[in-house]
């Protein structure tokens, strides 16, 4: 033995002999993690997150979160002598007189972005692929109230350094919470302690954006983390794949290297972009007066949909008994918004009950095989990206010659044309990738051979494909339609009512397919018919 | 999955393919080395951090192609950190990918429910403790717990209460009132109509005796613009027009919509524009709105000349200014 191993015994002899953790170790150093390039994008979450908690804890040893008034006497000179809150002039000096601050000032916004893109972008993963199903449908809860908790994380942060732009941003947010009935002017006088902007708006949000919040994230990561561990990853379909095993590397040492190493490629990339690409410059916006404000005003990436969606609303309001109701800014600022994350949070279970499918599944489907899903994926990201389009409308008009005028009014009817359209589209080209699978297990491959037949006719040769290919073309389930139910056992004539005939329609497209090759034509093929 | 539903039988894992590292010493030999550079580069950028830290002047500017002039300070700190993060992952992949072993190990999954026994235990345990508790044979408690959990999430609502002033009628006034001088912001001098040209504007604020001073919430309600066109060029009622001072008309800077500073005056068109939502409004047609989502005019202020000949208001502004709240009145 030696001396290495001797130690290595020693510690692990002192651990196990205070907590018993060898026996959970033993069988965990071993855990299987399926691999697959869409199985990173949660990871790129995780580790923008840790990026975020250190460059931001860096960023708080000079950031003074306070609106009193100051006189910036630091050394970038076009802003020297002018009256700024204290947050906006420790940002300057951190962008400027703190040695390595503007570098940690850019990763932590560049980690922001990434750590919001990384998110949509494993939603859309886990969305498309059906692994939100029993048994996760509690992780993808989790995981909508972790974008949700993003997207306000995120606002408050670049809110902080109180610049013209975030102090045009915190204006709108006010313009929202104002907006509630009844109680909106209570809210915002609440939120802001009296009068916008007040003084003691940078501190409050501090609390949040430092503490509270991350709090909630830490806990919340950690929870859907473990379930992850527990449940044990999903994973795509093939040979060797079933839904009783998991088949991948090991965590020590294959898994372990591969994604400790992704942690310091995500946090270099992220320094390289901070080091290279200018993020929010904010001195050059100025300190935040409600008397003036920049032009081409753009929330971060993530707020953008929002924004444009309140750009894109009609002019209404109902002015009645002495009450006024924004409708113009309540319907795209907190209405639609409310409807598409809880839609989101539900989907799992309005799946299961119009599916009827209550088990346990833990193959991915290909996105092809269940269209219905797929199409109202497409619907949902195009509602999205129309929303976002006209969020950058002014940038986008002058970058490409058009008028505000036909970006606003050519967003405001994609909105609710484009979404329907993307839907049916979506479906038909699934479906068409069925039929195109359909053919390549039942013809094969066409291999671009052409040969002359004795008899003078041409054929195109095909070849038959491998049994690995074949059996992932053909490894889905196509589960039939759920019925109306008729009559129940007292004789009673759909005793479901509207919600079983509903259910029975939204069932049936949802099982809309292309039938799979069934066993008796796969033996047609088999015994050489071809 | 049971069988009849999968036409092709599964095939299983397929064959372990052993990669060149696995099978040459030589390539795992190179692989060894490549894994070494690779971590050697990090090193490198360490040493490049540190000498950016130290060695190069934080002011110093150097020209480059795209990026154009930059801070050669926290460019190379920043490439060095990049490169001493980034080289040790790739490192670490790298050797994961050709010298760990790549054999696929399969577990085995066990369904998520429990065993009905354990269930039946678990159930079991539950009714033990609650009967143990007794909370089912002491209706009092019960209720009288059920009343206290139910008050005491009042109190900690109820401490929040501290945290702002009522808003009273405070969004419906702003500093503006009869005889009030216009003054510049900034600078905040009194002017006169000579003081704008035709097409010009100008911001101006309520003045204020001497040793008040401006709050950014007074700006955020108080902001005007003023807007001088050609008398002629007005299309407004005729006590809208009584409310102009030689084709000098004052609105409230203040978007209708969500209080954005309405700052873009195009002077061919006579539109202001707000660059947060676009919505626009018309300067000649008091403030109407011709596009995007604001649906009120921008509140018009009522302006004069006192006997020194400077700009003042004549009246308050007859409605509340920026966004819609539930408690206003005026349409």
């Amino acid at each position: 033995m030696s001396a290495r191993e001797r130690v290595a015994g020693t510690v692990a002899n002192y651990v196990d002999e205070r907590t018993g953790a060898a026996k959970w170790l033993k069988k965990n150093l071993k855990k299987v993690f399926p691999d697959h390039w869409s199985f990173m994008l949660g990871e790129v979450v995780l580790y923008s997150f840790i990026i975020l908690l250190l460059s931001g804890t860096f960023l708080t040893f000079w950031f003074d979160p306070s609106m009193r008034e100051v006189e910036y006497e630091g050394s970038y000179e076009p802003l020297e002598g002018l009256k700024m809150s204290a947050a906006y002039a420790s940002t300057l000096h951190i962008s400027f007189d703190v040695r390595g601050g503007l570098l940690m000032r850019q990763i932590h916004h560049w980690a922001a972005l990434i750590f919001m893109a990384a998110m949509v972008a494993h939603l859309l993963r886990v969305f498309f692929t059906g692994a939100f199903r029993k048994p996760r449908e509690m992780n993808w809860v989790i995981g909508v109230g972790l974008l949700t908790l993003g997207i306000v994380e995120g606002f408050l942060g670049y809110s902080l350094p109180d610049d013209l732009l975030s102090g045009t941003g915190i204006r709108i947010a006010e313009a929202i919470i104002q907006a509630v009935p009844v109680v909106g002017s209570y809210l915002a006088y609440f939120v802001f302690g009296g009068a916008f902007p007040g003084e003691v708006f940078i501190p409050r949000i501090y609390t949040v954006h430092v503490l509270l919040i991350p709090g909630i994230f830490l806990a919340l990561i950690t929870a859907h983390l473990m379930l992850v561990w527990y449940q044990k990853h999903t994973q795509y379909p093939g040979p060797g794949r079933t839904e009783k095993n998991v088949v991948g590397y090991p965590l020590l040492p294959v898994y372990m290297a591969k994604a400790g190493g992704f942690f310091f490629i995500v946090f270099g990339v992220t320094a390289f972009l901070g080091a290279v690409a200018s993020i929010n410059p904010v001195w050059l916006f100025g300190p935040y007066t409600p008397g003036q404000i920049s032009a081409g005003s753009q929330p971060d990436w993530y707020m953008g949909w929002l924004d444009g969606l309140v750009r894109m609303a009609p002019p209404l309001e109902t002015h009645a008994f002495g009450h006024t109701i924004s409708w113009n800014i309540l319907i795209p600022g907190l209405i639609i918004p409310g409807i598409i994350f809880t839609g989101m949070a539900l989907y799992p279970f309005i799946e299961s009950w119009m599916t009827g499918d209550k088990r346990e599944h833990h193959l991915l489907d290909r996105p092809r095989n269940n269209p219905n899903r797929t199409a109202l994926g497409a619907m949902s990201l195009t509602f999205m990206l129309v929303a976002l389009i006209n969020g950058g409308n002014d940038l986008i008009a002058t970058h490409f010659d058009l008028s505000i005028n036909q970006i606003m009014w050519g967003t405001r009817i994609g909105i609710i044309v484009l979404p329907p359209l993307v839907f049916v589209i979506t479906k038909r080209i699934c479906l068409s990738l069925q039929r195109a699978d359909r053919d390549l297990v039942l013809h094969g491959r066409e291999t671009g051979r052409l040969v002359m037949l004795p008899h003078g006719e041409f054929i195109e040769v095909h070849e038959p494909l491998t049994p690995e290919r074949a059996y992932l073309l053909t490894q889905h389930e196509q589960l039939p339609a759920l019925a109306v139910p008729e009559t129940d056992e007292m004789g009673v004539a759909n005793p479901q009512g509207a919600r079983g005939k509903l259910r029975a329609r939204l069932s049936r497209a949802s099982q809309e397919q292309i039938p799979k090759p069934s066993v008796d034509e796969i033996r047609e093929l088999e015994s050489g018919h071809h | 999955m049971s069988k009849e539903l999968t036409p092709i039988a599964d095939p299983g894992l397929p064959e372990h393919q052993h990669r060149k590292t696995d099978v040459d010493p030589r390539a795992a030999k190179k692989a060894e080395r490549q894994v070494a550079i690779l971590f050697s580069l990090s090193a490198l950028g360490t040493v490049l951090f540190v000498y950016a830290y130290v060695g190069i002047d934080q002011d110093l500017l150097i020209f480059l192609p795209i990026l154009g002039n930059t801070n050669a300070h926290q460019l190379f700190l920043g490439l060095g950190l990049a490169m001493a993060l980034f080289f040790i992952g790739m490192g670490a992949v790298h050797w994961a990918k050709t010298l760990m072993p790549d054999h696929e190990v399969v577990d085995y999954r066990k369904e998520q429910r429990s065993t009905d026994e354990d269930r039946a235990a678990f159930v079991e345990a539950a009714k033990e403790g609650a009967a143990a508790a007794g909370i089912g044979r002491r209706p009092v408690i019960k209720r009288t717990l059920g009343l206290a959990l139910g008050l005491v999430g009042i109190s900690p609502i109820l401490l929040l209460r501290d945290l702002g002033p009522l808003p009273e009628d405070e969004l419906e006034k702003t500093n503006w009132a009869a005889g009030v001088r216009l003054v510049t912001d900034p600078g905040d001098r009194p002017i006169k109509p000579s003081d704008l040209e035709v097409g010009g504007v100008a911001q101006v604020q309520p003045a204020f005796p001497a040793g008040k001073k401006r709050k950014l919430e007074d700006i955020a309600k108080d902001s005007v613009l003023l807007i001088r066109v050609r008398p002629e060029e007005f299309n407004l009622d005729p006590e809208r027009l009584s409310w102009t001072h030689e084709g000098i008309i004052a609105f409230s800077k203040i978007c209708s919509h969500m209080g954005c500073a309405v700052a873009l005056y195009e002077q061919t068109t006579k539109h202001l524009l707000c660059p947060c939502h676009q919505s626009t409004f018309d300067v000649t047609r008091a403030a109407k709105v011709i596009f995007g989502p604001a649906a009120r005019p921008l509140p018009q202020l009522q302006i004069g000349v006192d006997n020194e000949g400077y700009l003042i208001a004549k009246a308050p502004f007859n409605e509340a200014v920026g966004p819609s709240f539930w408690e206003r009145d005026s349409a």
